[in-house]
């Protein structure tokens, strides 16, 4: 029922919001499939592929990145710094622990939500892209990731300034760097095992698995579920000792 | 009963409560009062655990207070000072919200919402949103929620700072039924006139520190029923006596301009701190 209550005020809140969640959701993946798919890489081939199908999966991983962290970072941050709601939650006899999950489902939620439209949005403007279960299962493990990523984030930081350093040393060099807008086998050596670290690597490569070796894609989806069930440890621990 | 054993809070060499102890019977309306930064708030975020302590103890029904025992938190309802409502849902929504992480069965939850809604005459505006709430009604609100899941003991910090004149009388009323359905209350304030309508007995508190503790008609008959204030030179001093006829004979060898009043409890708190509480 705690878990219920969490998740229906999270629902009420996103039907209030629903118009400018949704076309907040829609901007950023338009201009990157406008730029780096039909502009910059209309000519080009990528791994065998066209660009556009090659860069839709990495779009995906990145804006499910950075709308599932957000998100979770941010209602967090403002709860606890601005509007004191998560103070609310403190003083309730609920564990923090269950707290904690509702807001990471909240958070993957909206992750979610925008790769529906991203998928959406390509299927009307026939960017082809294959769907598989397993596609499903990465993007969603992605949101789940990140969402709790952001639980993080938002306890550990004491200002909305301190919010940058998250995206600037963290979110903005995967953005980048992780196979989402080209391949990483033509990285350095050095490089590329760093990379290969990452998890938003493993999500971009997940989504364009199909012909992949089955220990590859079960590669991906065991480093995403590590990434993720630590995260979730670190945040349900720093929620019950948070301040 | 609530039971504060050497309460202690500091943040580095600070140290906001300072070994506080205090007993709050069943049924008491209890008054912390004590001017900005005196320790009221903290004292409070610790009972309702958003502020660990330093060390001492919290105890509720024998039981020591803390932040995973969802089965004490249960008993306390807590009205923080600053809004913490939710403000893109209604009001019934806040409720409905609270009901159900509080584990109330959905019945209950919707018939205790109509009521505390009634109770804090809310109702006629429980689908507004709160955004569009005056200071006062979402005071009010936050009560009503505090009072959602019938708590043993009410925690209210500061509910009348920042209202106008009318709305505090309004909040008065509200704090008056509370008073009369017998419910343990820990109220604190600023307010001098809040304290001593409203408290069965009061706990000065300052730096940290209790200063006194007793009814505040007690309180004010330690320091002297009468108050007589002397204007020279721009200067107020303060005497007290014990009757008014003191008083008077006293008055009348003083130059400039003299006023006899009853004391109030600010009064007792200027006498034993030299400080006020309400700022001039």
């Amino acid at each position: 029922m705690i878990l219920y209550g969490i998740l229906w005020q999270e629902f009420i809140i996103f039907k209030r919001k629903f118009w400018s969640t949704t076309i907040g959701a829609m901007v950023s993946p338009i201009l990157y499939l406008i730029a780096f798919g039909w502009g910059l890489g209309s000519n080009l081939k990528m791994e065998g592929t066209s660009y556009m199908q090659f860069v839709i999966p990495g779009i995906i991983a990145l804006n499910t990145m950075i709308t599932s962290f957000n998100n979770t970072a941010n209602s967090i941050n403002i709860s606890r710094l601005y509007y004191k709601t998560f103070e609310e939650y403190m003083v309730a006899p609920i564990n923090m622990r269950t707290y904690a999950i509702g807001k990471i489902v909240s958070g993957a939620f909206y992750g979610i939500y925008s790769a529906m439209l991203i998928v959406l949005i390509v299927m009307i403007f026939g960017g082809g892209l294959h769907i598989t279960p397993y596609f499903i299962l990465i993007a969603i493990l992605n949101c789940f990731l990140f969402s709790a990523g952001g639980f993080i984030a938002g306890l550990k930081i004491n200002s909305h300034a301190d919010m940058a350093k998250f995206s600037n040393f963290i979110i903005t060099p995967m953005s980048f760097l992780c196979g989402t807008f080209f391949s990483i086998e033509k990285m350095p050596v050095g490089i590329k095992y760093f990379i290969n670290i990452l998890p938003l690597t493993h999500t971009s490569q997940g989504l364009r698995a199909i012909g992949e070796s089955l220990e590859m894609m079960a590669l991906h989806f065991a480093v995403l579920a590590v990434y993720f069930v630590v995260l979730l440890i670190m945040g349900i621990r720093l929620c019950k000792n948070i301040e | 009963m609530l039971k504060l054993v050497d309460l202690t809070k500091k943040y580095g060499d600070l140290t906001a409560v300072n070994k506080l102890n205090l007993t709050i019977e069943s049924g008491e309306f209890f008054g912390l009062l004590g001017p900005n930064g005196a320790g009221k708030t903290t004292t409070v975020r610790m009972i309702s655990t958003i502020t660990p302590k330093t060390s001492g103890d919290i105890i509720i029904d024998e039981v020591s207070m803390d932040r995973n025992l969802t089965a004490i938190k249960i008993k306390i309802g807590v009205v923080p000072q600053q809004n913490n409502l939710e403000s893109e849902m209604t009001a019934w929504e806040n409720l409905e919200v609270h009901g159900l992480i509080y584990k109330m069965p959905k019945e209950k939850r919707r018939e205790k919402i109509e009521e505390i809604l009634h109770y804090t005459d809310l109702y006629d505006r429980k689908d507004d949103l709160v955004s569009k709430f005056s200071g006062g009604m979402k005071r009010k609100l936050m009560i009503a929620r505090a009072l959602m899941h019938e708590p043993e003991i009410l925690l209210l910090d500061e509910p009348s700072v920042g209202l106008d004149a009318s709305w505090r009388r309004k909040m008065w009323d509200l704090l008056k039924k509370l008073k009369a359905s017998g419910l343990t209350v820990l109220l604190t304030t600023h307010y001098i006139e809040e304290a001593e309508v409203l408290c069965d007995r009061v706990g000065l508190i300052n730096g940290g520190e209790l200063v006194e503790l007793d009814s505040p008609r007690n309180l004010i008959k330690k320091v002297g029923e009468f108050t007589v204030e002397n204007f020279v030179n721009g200067i107020t001093t303060e005497e007290f006596f014990n009757s008014r006829e003191e008083a008077v004979a006293y008055a009348s060898g003083l130059e400039g301009s003299v006023n006899i009043r009853p004391s109030n409890l600010e009064d007792v708190f200027l006498k034993l701190t030299n400080r006020r509480v309400e700022p001039k």
